[in-house]
């Protein structure tokens, strides 16, 4: 671990594999004239290696747009996406398919995302062929049957001939992933895996895309609603609030020490059975903001309760506390610790981290 | 007998299910749905009930209630409500449709699965809560929109909302309508079918704390169903777990977490990753929850359970004491381990976890 970056322990590699610099998109309003919907606004994401990131944040904040626009689904406003360092434009030809098979993404819904008019051999068959070219006869069955017991789904011959109407849910996702699987990719984008699966089933996804990355050193990224499972999951974590990054950093530090008000609010927000006695009410108020005329400044500030003048007028910059540990929060800002020990007494968040 | 702890019987009960079974389908591939479930949900309890996709927990709550679509059917069992109001004593099941039809709203009200989509997108939200009222009230207009006004108020929407259309809403704030709406005749009993699961957690943090708050306040009985058992532990005063169309486990939400006793629940438990303390690995449950069309021998989750014997495969466990017998006489489980009668090996210390100092003591069932 020596020869990493010595700010971040976590990460596996220095140079990102997949990375959006100021990355933008803004939809148009329907019969809205000029007006747009702010989905995702100046987002800096880095994806390494052997590593997995959690995408996590109130439901609307822009996780999915950012997952579509970094599997080149739909144009981005303005930004830049980076592959090993260098800028993505193509959108078409040899260079974008490169792309794509490098690049693959899983869906949330396992039931949909598979076509149930073809068997599991046909949806493993096709992404071979697209993404991999003409290959023998023999070549191509030993392929299949790798990919089925990659993703533990043995024997495999049990598996081929099915259609997906024959699968459990698990199942079913497992085949998705193989599919993803498929093309030899170096990134996963996996936008909410397991939250369709039936809860006994979730763990065994997670830990087999965890063995997968382990293996392969691909680079994921994990979108959830479930801050527990980025968590157990992934090695950071990013927190989104209306369209902006509030909060990034080791998912261990996010979890247990959140810098920002949201994250704050998001973890005191989860059902956490080990808190019964101390639990009072979080007193959670508000409504998620408009996208379309987002509130100036901070865009959290009107339901913060920590709230300050600038809050109401200035967005809010990345601040670092330790290892990789950011939060775009004024409080914590050099010239406000006067309002942060007003705010959380005399234990800071994120001072407290051996 | 000896009852060591007595803080349960105090409480009437407010709705029995006894041995209630129900079919989807009419003739040989009629699939069993619920099988045999008893469940007693008592005067100002909030009862969770979890289970995986498919276990039965709709057509459960449905069925206890008479609004079983077709082609679901009643097979047998009873549903005994027992008013605190009137003191009246009845069988739902056994109630003609003109006494349901009385009885129902007022006595009972469901938030049904998804309905924060059922709102209908053409009307105002005020009209839609004052034609449910004027459904089963007499009063003046006006005084059903002061009404109408005054449930909204009391789940945080401020009253100028009454004029907006659904859409104009988020979804939050459409669950909380669907939530005013079922108390618009302050019911005794409130089923609330996943009234949360679309929701993110900010959200779902705010309207549970609503419920509780409500419940405290008009002293309403609850049923909230849900497939996430941690959201329960912390909600409801107790639990029961169902699985593939039965209950396995009936008990107080601090034992089921701390205590479980059937293999299935110590499973989901060890699904959930903890937010806080320290980061454990995590198995799931092998395998998939079974098709009710071709369910296993003797006890359906035998196939995924790590403890099954050849007595699994044979007898069909019935929900029953623990191996603790008289100690713990309000809690009960299906397992053929917590069974004197059946030959099963000592129950595994995870099973057999006891309040007192939180300590695993390998028990002998004999
Ligand atoms: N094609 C589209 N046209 C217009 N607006 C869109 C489109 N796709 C998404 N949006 C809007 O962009 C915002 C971000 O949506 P997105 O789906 O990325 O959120 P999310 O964080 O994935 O939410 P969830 O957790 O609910 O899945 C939302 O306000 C959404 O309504
Ligand atoms: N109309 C129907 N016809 C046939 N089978 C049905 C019908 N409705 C439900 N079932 C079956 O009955 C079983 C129980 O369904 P139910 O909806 O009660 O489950 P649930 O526990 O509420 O699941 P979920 O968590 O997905 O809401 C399922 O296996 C389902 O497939
Ligand atoms: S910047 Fe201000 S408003 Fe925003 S989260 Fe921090 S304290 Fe709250
Ligand atoms: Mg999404
Ligand atoms: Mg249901």
């Amino acid at each position: 671990m020596s020869s990493h970056s010595h700010n971040d322990p976590d990460r596996t590699s220095d140079a990102p594999l997949l990375a959006a610099r100021n990355l933008t998109k803004h939809f148009p309003v329907k019969g809205g004239g000029s007006r747009v919907v702010h989905a995702v606004d100046s987002v800096d994401i880095e994806l390494h290696a052997g590593e997995v990131v959690a995408l996590v944040g109130e439901s609307g904040s822009g996780k999915s747009t950012i997952a579509r626009l970094l599997a080149k689904l739909m144009p981005h406003t303005s930004g830049d996406i980076l592959l090993e360092g260098t800028a993505v434009t193509a959108r078409f030809g040899r260079r974008f398919r490169n792309y794509c098979r490098r690049v693959q993404m899983i869906l949330q819904d396992p039931f949909a995302s598979l076509n149930p008019i073809h068997r599991v051999r046909y949806v493993l068959t096709r992404s071979i062929s697209i993404h991999r070219g003409r290959m023998s006869r023999d070549e191509r069955e030993r392929m299949l049957r790798e990919l089925l017991e990659r993703v533990d789904l043995t024997p495999p011959e049990r598996y081929l001939e099915k259609f997906p109407h024959e699968l459990s849910g698990g199942q079913r996702q497992r085949v998705a992933i193989a599919r993803a699987l498929g093309a030899d990719p170096e990134v996963l984008l996996a936008d909410e895996p397991v939250s369709m699966l039936d809860v006994s089933i979730r763990i065994g996804v997670l830990n087999l895309l965890r063995d997968l990355k382990d293996r392969f050193h691909l680079a994921v990224l994990y979108i959830t609603h479930d801050i527990a499972s980025a968590r157990y999951f992934a090695d950071r974590t990013v927190v989104m609030y209306a369209g902006q990054i509030v909060e990034r950093g080791p998912s261990e530090a996010v979890t247990q020490h959140p810098l920002h008000p949201y994250t704050q609010l998001l973890i005191a927000s989860a059902p956490d059975a080990d808190r019964l006695e101390e639990r009072e009410a979080t007193e959670a108020t508000g409504e998620p903001p408009s996208l379309i005329s987002p509130p100036t400044g901070c865009r959290f500030h009107p339901r913060c309760p920590f709230a300050m003048e600038r809050c109401r007028t200035d967005a809010p910059p990345m601040f670092s506390a330790e290892s990789g540990h950011e939060s775009a929060c004024w409080l914590y800002a050099d010239d406000a610790e006067a309002e942060r020990a007003a705010a959380f007494g005399a234990q800071t968040p994120g001072e407290a981290q051996a | 007998m000896t009852i060591t702890t007595p803080q349960r019987t105090q409480a009437e009960p407010l709705l029995e299910i006894r041995n209630l079974s129900v079919d989807y389908g009419y003739d040989d591939d009629a699939v069993r749905a619920l099988s045999n479930v008893n469940l007693t949900l008592h005067r100002g309890e909030i009862l969770g009930l979890a289970g995986e996709s498919g276990c039965g927990k709709s057509t459960l709550a449905y069925a206890a209630t008479r609004l079983l679509p077709p082609p679901g059917v009643i097979t047998g069992g009873e549903v005994l409500f027992t008013s605190s109001r009137s003191r009246e004593s009845g069988d739902l099941l056994r109630m003609s449709d003109k006494q349901l039809r009385a009885q129902r709203w007022r006595d009972t009200a469901i938030v049904f699965q998804g309905s924060m989509n059922a709102l209908n997108p053409v009307y105002k939200v005020g009209k839609q809560l004052i034609d449910g009222i004027a459904a089963h009230e007499k009063m003046s207009r006006s005084a059903m929109r002061e009404r109408a006004a005054e449930l909204l108020t009391m789940v945080g929407i401020s009253a100028d909302r009454l004029d907006s259309y659904p859409h104009q809403l988020s979804g939050g704030m459409r669950q909380r309508v669907m939530i005013a709406m079922a108390l618009a005749l302050e019911p005794e009993l409130v089923i609330m079918d996943e009234p949360t699961t679309a929701l993110d957690v900010v959200m779902q943090r705010q309207i549970v704390e609503q419920i509780i708050e409500l419940k405290d306040k008009l002293g309403f009985s609850v049923i909230f169903i849900t497939h996430d058992v941690s959201l329960l532990i912390e909600l409801a005063d107790r639990i029961a777990i169902m699985y593939a169309g039965e209950i396995v486990e009936d008990a107080g939400s601090r034992e089921v977490y701390h205590e479980p006793r059937h293999p299935y629940t110590a499973g989901l438990l060890h699904s959930f990753p903890p937010l806080r303390g320290p980061k454990r690995e995590l198995g799931g449950i092998p395998g998939s929850p079974p098709d009710l069309l071709s369910l296993p021998s003797g006890c359906r989750f035998r196939t995924r359970c790590p403890y099954a014997v050849d007595a699994c495969a044979q007898l069909v466990p019935e929900l029953g004491g623990t191996v603790f017998g008289d100690e713990e006489p309000h809690r009960s489980v299906a397992c053929h381990l917590h069974d004197d009668a059946v030959d099963t090996p000592a129950v595994p210390a995870e099973l057999a976890v006891r309040p007192e100092g939180r300590t695993l003591l390998g028990v002998d069932p004999r």
